[in-house]
């Protein structure tokens, strides 16, 4: 059974989502400057899934992620000021400035990395999930990819692999409608991705990925199944990403108004907040002190990342290898 | 001990002791035990060519078998590694590398630089490769050059029964990727080798045969064909040094170019392709280096730049035989 939210839960799950959203859309206003070097994928819109998905891990349990993958690293616990430095190139950086927006990993808290090949981690959690059992841990992996990875050979590999080897693994496919510029209409062959589970023998099912209870539940639903020795499951959620594939993306690909709207109507941090304060467990106030304290997090790791030093010469050919 | 076992033995019985030493050790690939899941013996072949024969049995639970499924499990292989295990995977032929290359060159050579030096990926990939046996081309290429391109793997290739079982025990023990290519005509070849545990450290060439007038570096099964060359070579008076470099990532550049100094000749073998080779990779090294000392133009024998061939006259042809070391060899001498 998926554990009861607490109010500390509550608390904690909008914290998580609005300090994604605040990391994000501060991304995307500094990336217009020009300051911020190399590709940007933005998770903003999509923050339901990695917190719903992640308040249901702990951090002996690991995660792969995707070019997007921002949100999956602050969900899973990676320092955000570290996040910014890196982003940033700057020697600070979770990664030293080696790895940027695309490879943000930190193994001390689970976190397998942000993944710049589409659909590289299915094969990776695989791994630690067969480690878990094998040591007879209970820990579980959970793969994020997305709708375009869904169509890709090392994911469609790695559910068979975790199905025979009956694994502790979540696949989480993240469908925001778009693979670069192309839907997930025309690619996906299937009405749903996770209609794909029964070929590989496992559960699947597809949820509102606006809807972080939704997530939440089913994730939940599905890590437990995985704890037990029940195997691998595959949960879908269908969201939106609010910006371009990559920042620069005018998004001509999109209807006019298309993001506009789910913001009004379906936006997860909406939703939660307007659910919390009208069942009376949390406060409007509350949710600003959030907001205020989170504002000022994200406001303190840019100053930090614009003033942080960059790797010099002397760290270009250091961290390849353990010993040579 | 010593006593004489072969090739495929050593290998073996490195993969035992390590197994038997560290918990942590799990072999992984198609078949490495065989059978599973069939209505025959569970561990039927113990690797296509018998090479993991028997270990299913000492070690329980940690000879698995996997999907034809490279990218998956040699994925996996490497994800287990990142959280401490020391997977050894299986890809049969080095040749399959061509459906599983993101999982080994982009994740696994890349994790510690990319994460800042915060991981470390302890995995080894074991495949055959080389040509001999009309297997044709999809099954008999040497492609460690491709591996030792890439930063972040290390990668072996043992000429000898001694070598195979010290090095692969280095290579389960180190902290780093590491590919180790096994040349499939050399599991037959007989050699000394200790019955306890060793390990031979990267990076270290050992010179094979010791001479003054040419230098020969050999990658693999190359040192057999270059031992052949030299004994015949001897006879006409030409003294020829044979280095084995053993890894080709690290490569013992000090032992190669000391030799060169020293000889003033230099002739590579590498049953590769030519273009982007070791043997093009160490020529470069030494015009390099120590162009000054040398008294004649590198040569180089390879195999072509074309497919591995399947009929064996054309396969004959196409790898490097000691008669055509010889030729090169005896061109460097008359160098004018």
């Amino acid at each position: 059974m998926t554990k009861t939210l607490t109010r500390e839960d509550l608390l904690k799950a909008y914290r998580t989502m609005r300090t994604i959203r605040e990391f994000e859309e501060r991304l995307h206003t500094d990336f217009a400057t020009g300051e911020i070097p190399g590709f940007v994928h933005l998770y903003a819109g999509e923050e339901a899934s990695a917190t719903g998905v992640c308040m249901n891990l702990t951090a002996d349990d690991h995660i792969a992620s995707t070019h997007r993958g921002h949100g999956h690293c602050i969900a899973k616990g990676v320092d955000p000021v570290g996040m910014m430095a890196e982003i940033w190139g700057k020697k600070t950086g979770t990664c030293k400035g080696k790895g940027g927006s695309m490879h943000i990993a930190d193994l001390s808290v689970g976190m397998l990395g942000a993944n710049g090949i589409v659909g590289g981690g299915g094969p990776l959690v695989c791994g630690t999930a067969l480690a878990a059992k094998l040591r007879n841990q209970p820990f579980v992996s959970v793969c994020f990819f997305g709708d375009g990875a869904s169509n890709q050979g090392t994911i469609f590999e790695a559910m068979n692999l975790a199905s025979v080897w009956n694994l502790p693994v979540i696949f989480l496919a993240e469908n925001n409608g778009y693979a670069e510029a192309t839907s997930s209409k025309f690619s996906v062959a299937c009405d749903n991705i996770a209609d794909r589970a029964s070929a590989f023998g496992m559960p699947g099912i597809t949820v509102d990925g606006f809807d972080f209870f939704a997530v939440y539940e089913a994730a939940g639903a599905a890590i437990d199944r995985a704890r037990k020795g029940g195997g691998p499951s595959l949960v879908e959620v269908k969201l939106s990403r609010y910006y371009g594939h990559f920042e620069g993306d005018q998004q001509t690909y999109r209807a006019p108004g298309e993001v506009q709207a789910i913001r009004d109507t379906k936006d997860c941090l909406l939703q939660f907040a307007r659910r919390v304060t009208s069942s009376g467990e949390i406060t409007q106030a509350e949710l600003d002190a959030i907001d205020a304290d989170v504002k000022a997090l994200i406001d303190g790791s840019v100053v930090k990342a614009k003033s942080d030093p960059k790797p010099t010469e002397a760290d270009l050919l250091t961290d390849v290898y353990v010993s040579y | 001990m010593a006593r004489k076992i072969t090739y495929q033995q050593a290998i073996n019985e490195a993969l035992d002791q390590e197994m038997s030493r560290d918990q942590n050790v799990i072999v992984m690939g198609e078949d490495v035990a065989g059978g599973e899941g069939s209505p025959g013996e569970q561990d039927a072949w113990g690797g296509v060519l018998g090479v993991t024969r028997g270990l299913y049995h000492k070690h329980p639970g940690r000879v698995i078998d996997t999907p034809i499924s490279e990218s998956g499990y040699v994925g996996a292989a490497i994800g287990a590694a990142c959280v401490g295990m020391r997977p050894v995977a299986e890809l049969m032929f080095v040749d399959f590398l061509g459906v599983c290359f993101d999982q080994i060159f982009n994740q696994a050579a890349k994790f510690r630089y990319m994460f800042g030096g915060k991981s470390e990926t302890p995995v080894v990939i074991r495949a055959m490769y080389g040509a001999g046996f009309r297997a044709a081309a999809q099954h008999s290429q040497c492609l460690y050059n491709i591996f030792t391109h890439i930063p972040g793997l290390k990668v072996v290739v043992p000429s000898n029964p001694y070598d195979a079982k010290g090095l692969l025990i280095q290579s389960i023990r180190d902290n780093d990727p590491v590919i180790f290519l096994e040349h499939k005509a050399l599991y037959t070849m007989e050699g000394d080798v200790p019955e306890e545990s060793y390990a031979i450290p990267f990076g270290e060439a050992a010179v094979v045969r010791e001479g003054h007038d040419v230098t020969i570096v050999a990658i693999g099964r190359m040192v057999q064909k270059a031992q052949e060359a030299a004994a015949e070579l001897q006879k006409q008076g030409i003294h020829c040094e044979i280095i084995d470099p053993r890894t080709t990532s690290p490569l013992d550049t000090d032992t190669i170019l000391e030799s060169v100094e020293k000889t003033g000749r230099l002739v590579v073998v590498d049953e590769s392709h030519p273009r982007c080779s070791m043997a093009s990779d160490i020529a470069g090294l030494a015009a390099e280096r120590v162009f000054g000392s040398l008294k004649a133009p590198i040569r180089q024998v390879t195999g072509f730049h074309s497919p591995v061939p399947f009929s064996d006259t054309l396969e004959e042809l196409y790898i490097p035989s000691a008669a055509k070391i010889i030729a090169a060899v005896q061109s460097t001498k008359e160098y004018k």
